[in-house]
């Protein structure tokens, strides 16, 4: 994975020295909280309902052991022992003080990790396939064109007061592991003519006003690629909405002007912006790919199993993915126990599993966007000693993708936004559905829970979402079906009227139900709603 | 009212900046005013003969006069470029970046904070409208 050179710490320390001077003048009320703000946002600092959150930037996901220790100190130093796995690939502690953030940003620097951009009106945090490196399906690892965006986004003196936040993703894989079209950009790394180029979608996302990333230009060279974002971004920074911060995103520039008369402004951008020479050369980007080559496989690593242990070939089959290199897998540890909170990890296993990737993944870890975490390159030989670790310390749950495998946002338990909580309902959905036997008889069903209409908990794109809303004071959830943040993506309908906390449970439950009647064979859920459409759905919920 | 900022070495520019259709409507005018919504690129055939653009941030969330500055520094613009209104102490380093050399902000702004601010950053990634150097030049030569 990267490492930092001489420029990137100055860059990093520069920027805690920077913080530690905004945070002392808001101390000493030299600067106001309306002026404070987008500083303190610009490095992931934000006031809750209960305290100040910070979220720390995990880099496309990716992370080795040193970086999972440091944040299970950070998590027993100055929090509450424990932290939240994000659908950002980011981690986030909830209860921090504000005069200690600076220090917990010196403490971040000291392993290469830091704040920077995880939220404020800016180019956040780059997001990428969990599976990059190791998925047996990738045209090439992403990383490397992520890394590249990381340092050109970082601190763009053009780009920090954009019109509203702006996410981006890289993959490189058929599959859609990370929600590429459901991000402001999204780049699908692919090749033409034996070369390899981004293929460039612009103006998706949640929110309020759900949109799938039109395509915008099917293939730019490497040679164009920072120019090409570059003209993107400037395009959206010129003309983005500023008269409302609702439709500010760019997917709403999108819709106004057209994606074509977007393309077209970019294509014109492009030709001015091209001309100045602010593109990496070939040399950085191998520099940059270096650092991503492969692990020292072991060639002879035996690619047989022993499955006699039920419960851990229960795991196997759920949790563990094919990985390129034979002989070795691609396990996904659940922090999503039946009855737990989704994504958060006490100080106590963060280290664990820092430990087990130090012993059995080349050092290497992944946060994925459902808010689990990935050991990318276990041999298989390891998997059983793996699995009776993760299982002693609660972390075996063997769900992934399942239904009790859910994003949720924190909701109206944390969040000043929220409507609605969030973090009960998964609990109750989980718990009402804990019969592993009878999860995966369920099969693939991502169920995404949202507490209010910003959809930080991508419940637009579940096979069943589920948006709270505030109803007359009262917690009110409405339950959506057919979304998905795959490479088949596809935005949720409602079914109609919302539900009760219990409510919705039933509701899923009879929905599961329908299913299981009428699916044809190797239908998913998601397949059988496309096929039969909502109506014996509505009839069976609301009948 | 703050003091004007200038890191220039010519002289303030006397005449007041008029706005950009009146700059436009009259051919001997040599300051003009852009306004955030404002489209810098139909000054490009006039840039020889303008001493001072004016830029103008309303609000300090509106990041659109950073487009407005590169755009005019990428034309070859080589008058003064001035940020005026909303403008805070921790923008202007960028707002350098992006080819301004004067500010005239609404309050007052803490040299020794600004002076501390702008000498923080010895390293920049991206190639911008100044003349540092970015990283992936100072990697390869």
């Amino acid at each position: 994975m990267y490492k930092y050179d001489e420029y990137d710490h100055s860059i990093v320390a520069a920027r805690v020295e920077e913080f530690r001077d905004q945070v002392n003048r808001r101390l000493a009320g030299q600067i106001t909280e309306d002026q404070f703000k987008p500083l303190r946002l610009m490095n992931g600092l934000y006031l809750q309902l209960h305290a100040y959150m910070l979220r720390v930037a995990v880099p496309y996901g990716t992370l080795d052991s040193r970086q999972m220790h440091m944040l299970a100190h950070i998590a027993r130093k100055y929090d509450r022992g424990y932290g939240h796995f994000t659908t950002r690939q980011n981690l986030q502690y909830n209860w921090i003080k504000l005069e200690d953030a600076p220090d917990i940003l010196a403490e971040l620097a000291t392993v290469e990790m830091h704040a920077i951009q995880t939220s404020g009106n800016c180019i956040r945090n780059i997001s990428s396939d969990q599976f990059a490196g190791a998925a047996a399906d990738e045209l090439t690892d992403p990383r490397p064109w992520a890394e590249l965006l990381r340092q050109w986004s970082t601190f763009h003196p053009e780009f920090s007061y954009l019109p509203r936040k702006f996410k981006i993703c890289v993959i490189a894989a058929e599959e859609d592991r990370a929600a590429m079209r459901l991000h402001d950009i999204g780049i699908q790394i692919v090749e033409k003519d034996g070369q390899l180029g981004a293929a460039i979608y612009v103006g998706g996302g949640m929110g309020r006003t759900p949109m799938i990333a039109p395509l915008i230009k099917d293939f730019v060279p490497f040679d164009d690629f920072v120019s090409y974002l570059e003209a993107c971004l400037r395009v959206y920074n010129r003309y983005g909405r500023r008269d409302n911060m609702y439709k500010a995103r760019i997917k709403i520039l999108i819709h106004e002007l057209g994606a074509d008369k977007y393309a077209a402004e970019v294509e014109e951008e492009f030709a001015a912006v091209k001309a100045l020479g602010i593109d990496p050369p070939r040399a950085e980007f191998d520099r940059i790919a270096a650092h991503f080559a492969p692990p020292a496989y072991d060639a002879d690593a035996p690619d047989t199993l022993d499955r006699s242990d039920p419960d851990f070939a229960v795991w196997l089959d759920q949790n563990v993915s094919a990985h390129k290199q034979p002989g070795y897998a691609v396990v996904t540890i659940s922090l999503k126990p039946i009855g737990g909170i989704p994504g958060d990890a006490t100080a106590d296993q963060i280290d664990l599993m820092a430990d087990l990737a130090k012993a059995h993944s080349f050092d290497e870890l992944r946060v994925t966007h459902a808010q689990n975490i990935v050991l990318p390159h276990v041999r298989k030989a390891d998997l059983y000693a793996l699995w009776q670790q993760l299982r002693d310390a609660g972390l075996a749950e063997a769900n992934l993708d399942l239904i009790s495998d859910i994003i949720a946002c924190p909701g109206l338990d944390y969040c000043s936004l929220a409507n609605a909580r969030s973090i009960p309902l998964a609990q109750k959905i989980a718990t009402r559905f804990s019969d592993i036997g009878r999860q995966r008889e369920l099969g693939e069903l991502k169920l995404k829970i949202s507490g209010c209409i910003n959809a930080c908990g991508h419940h637009h794109a579940g096979h069943i979402g589920i948006l709270g809303v505030d109803r007359k004071g009262v917690e009110n959830y409405q339950l959506l079906l057919g979304g998905s943040g795959a490479e088949d993506v596809s935005l949720g309908t409602i079914t109609g009227p919302g539900f009760s906390e219990d409510g919705i449970v039933d509701a899923i439950e009879k929905a599961t139900n329908v299913y299981l009647a009428q699916r044809e064979d190797g239908e998913r859920f998601l397949d059988t709603y496309r096929r039969l459409g909502m109506a014996p759905f509505k009839e069976a919920i609301y009948g | 009212m703050g003091d004007l900022l200038r890191y220039r070495d010519d002289e303030a520019h006397e005449e007041p900046a008029v706005t950009l259709d009146a700059f436009l409507g009259q051919s001997n005018a040599t300051a003009v005013r852009i306004e955030s919504g404002e489209d810098a690129r139909v000054l490009l055939p006039y840039l020889d003969r303008i001493a001072l653009v004016e830029v103008s941030f309303p609000k300090f969330r509106d990041g659109r006069g950073y487009s407005t500055g590169r755009i005019l520094r990428e034309a070859g613009y080589q008058g003064e470029l001035r940020a005026q209104g909303d403008v805070l102490v921790d923008q202007i380093p960028l707002m350098r970046r992006c080819g301004f050399d004067s500010f005239a902000p609404e309050a007052p702004v803490d040299e020794a904070v600004l002076a501390a601010s702008l000498a923080r950053y010895e390293f920049h990634y991206q190639a911008a409208a100044d003349p540092a150097v970015p990283v992936w030049k100072r990697r390869h030569g």
